[in-house]
């Protein structure tokens, strides 16, 4: 068709849209930079050792704590299991609450009112403060770390998807009424679809937080997880494993951010496209 | 009896001040009317009272007799952005009102898929609106609109935000698809020009609060083609209508 001629500029033979190269190298050259700024940092940080500027019980080399790694790394994976379970379900579940808690704040002005100041001032507790209480209600198994992860994590959920449904256009939500939707098929099409990038964002958030959560949770009462075997080397003055544990954690959560980073693209196609400038 | 019927209308959002005060207007089958009218004076709330949005302090509103008045769902209603959801394809976005009126998806997308080509829309169902142009995205959300209801539709400034031709080129199109689907249409604008080419008839709506203070009825065969923009009874149907918004934005000061 003549008007769409432009169009199938960037149209493969499916007609599905490929996207134009330009778009696509910085994001490949974005990840270059700070590979080559860790590998200056390793390096320093070998010649610091080496040149035993700082002794080497206090400040492992690069290469102990690799060693640290590959011999302890039966040990560290089973560990990891533990943690990445309380983690797991812990933001399943803050996630949950927290997206409930922000429905909730969206349909009914008056659950608004009286709750959002309450769970503002519920983050001012500090966490370290509130886990031993935890572990002293709960005990030592997995559910003080839930409940912990839970407490973390619901409030960056329930804020960012409020603002999410908050967002949605008004004029959108009038055309959908004059379809003659309902309430909930206005929050189905228009408020819940255009509240999943904050999601998405807060998910990221959390997932973080969870993981740090878990940790924590675990430092201060546990028979096993990351964080047991985290004060156990430190109090056996083991550095090299200390900072391996680091490692493994932080490893631990990158794979989880990038799980949320391919759902986001699996799951909001739309965002990934390229406008296309073509005119009628 | 006409499709629509718009009885003594008055409406205030705030229970005091009057927007609007006795508006009556008709619209019969396959009719395009235009309201025409300054910005301000309450053209984008008559279309929400007529579309069930507010409801009006007295008045009533029929469709085919029936009194629809405050009840939406009945008369489909298009704002002048296309308010395309960014994460529906095309078929999606297009096929919504009847998936919000319980059809199920695969049928509401295939009754989208007849009537794709006759919109210019071919090969765009899998599209997501970002990837279309600007007028083609119009012509997603005109189908929208109709697919909504065949029986009447209100069209608030629809190729307003357009760049002057591809505005024309939706002109040229839409007399010419209306001339098959022959949809039954009230049509805001704030230009003459376009009211004129396009309509069977044209209301001014003016005053403070707005009622319907004149009407002029195009009386042009159609399909109209450009020729008729550039003819000497164009010129005149401006002069008359302009004339007398004129006289009613004096009135206003």
């Amino acid at each position: 068709m003549a008007a769409r001629g432009p169009k199938n500029e960037y149209a493969d033979s499916t007609g599905r849209s490929a996207r134009p190269a330009r778009s696509v190298r910085p994001a490949r050259h974005a990840w270059v930079w700070p590979i080559v700024t860790l590998i200056a940092i390793i390096l320093a940080w070998q010649l610091v050792s080496t040149a035993e500027l700082v002794p080497s019980f206090m400040l492992p080399s690069p290469v102990k704590v690799a060693a640290a790694l590959v011999s302890e790394f039966p040990l560290l994976l089973a560990h990891s299991r533990v943690t990445i379970v309380e983690s797991a379900a812990g933001l399943a579940l803050g996630v949950l609450i927290g997206f409930g808690f922000a429905v909730l704040m969206d349909r009914f002005d008056g659950a608004y009112r009286a709750l959002y100041p309450l769970i503002v001032i519920s983050q001012t507790i500090p966490t370290v403060a509130i886990a031993p209480l935890l572990v002293l209600w709960f005990g030592y198994g997995l559910l003080p770390k839930v409940v912990l992860i839970i407490i973390v994590t619901f409030f960056p959920m329930t804020v960012s998807m409020l603002s999410g449904f908050r967002e949605a256009d008004p004029e959108t939500i009038d055309l959908l009424r004059s379809m003659g939707a309902s309430r909930a098929q206005i929050f189905r099409h228009v408020k819940f679809p255009g509240a999943l990038g904050s999601f998405f964002s807060a998910l990221r958030i959390c997932v973080s937080y969870a993981v740090v959560g878990a940790v924590i949770s675990e430092w201060l009462g546990g028979f096993e997880g990351l964080g047991v075997y985290m004060t156990r080397v430190k109090s056996a003055f083991a550095f090299d494993k200390m900072f391996a544990v680091i490692v493994v954690i932080s490893v631990v959560s990158l794979i989880l951010m990038g799980i949320v980073s391919l759902a986001e693209r699996r799951l909001m196609p739309w965002t990934h496209i390229k406008e296309r400038t073509s005119e009628t | 009896m006409s499709v629509l019927e718009i009885k003594n209308v008055s409406f205030s959002y705030d229970g005091k001040k009057r927007i609007l005060e006795d508006v009556n207007l008709t619209l019969e089958r396959g009719e395009l009317v235009s309201i025409l009218g300054a910005s301000g004076g309450g053209k984008t709330t008559l279309f929400s009272v007529i579309a069930g949005l507010n409801r009006p302090q007295t008045g009533q509103v029929l469709l085919n007799g029936e009194d629809i008045t405050g009840r939406p769902g009945r008369i489909s209603y298009m704002l002048q952005k296309d308010h395309l959801l960014p994460y529906y394809t095309i078929e999606d976005n297009v096929s919504l009102p009847l998936v919000i009126r319980g059809m199920k998806k695969q049928e509401a997308r295939a009754r989208a898929a007849e009537l794709l080509p006759h919109f210019g829309l071919a090969g765009t169902a899998k599209d997501y609106p970002a990837q279309l142009s600007g007028g083609m995205r119009q012509r997603a959300a005109l189908l929208r609109t109709y697919l909504f209801s065949g029986e009447a539709a209100l069209l608030d400034e629809p190729f307003s935000a357009l760049d002057t031709l591809t505005k024309a080129d939706m002109h040229r199109w839409y007399l010419s698809v209306m001339e098959e689907i022959r949809l039954s249409t009230f049509f805001i604008t704030h230009d003459i020009d376009e009211a004129i080419l396009l309509s069977d008839r044209v209301c001014l709506l003016g005053g403070r609060p707005g009622s319907i203070r004149a009407e002029f009825k195009i009386d042009e065969p159609r399909p109209r083609t450009e020729d008729f923009a550039l003819s000497e009874r164009f010129l005149e149907y401006k002069r008359q209508i302009s004339a007398k918004l004129k006289e009613l934005a004096a009135e206003r000061h």
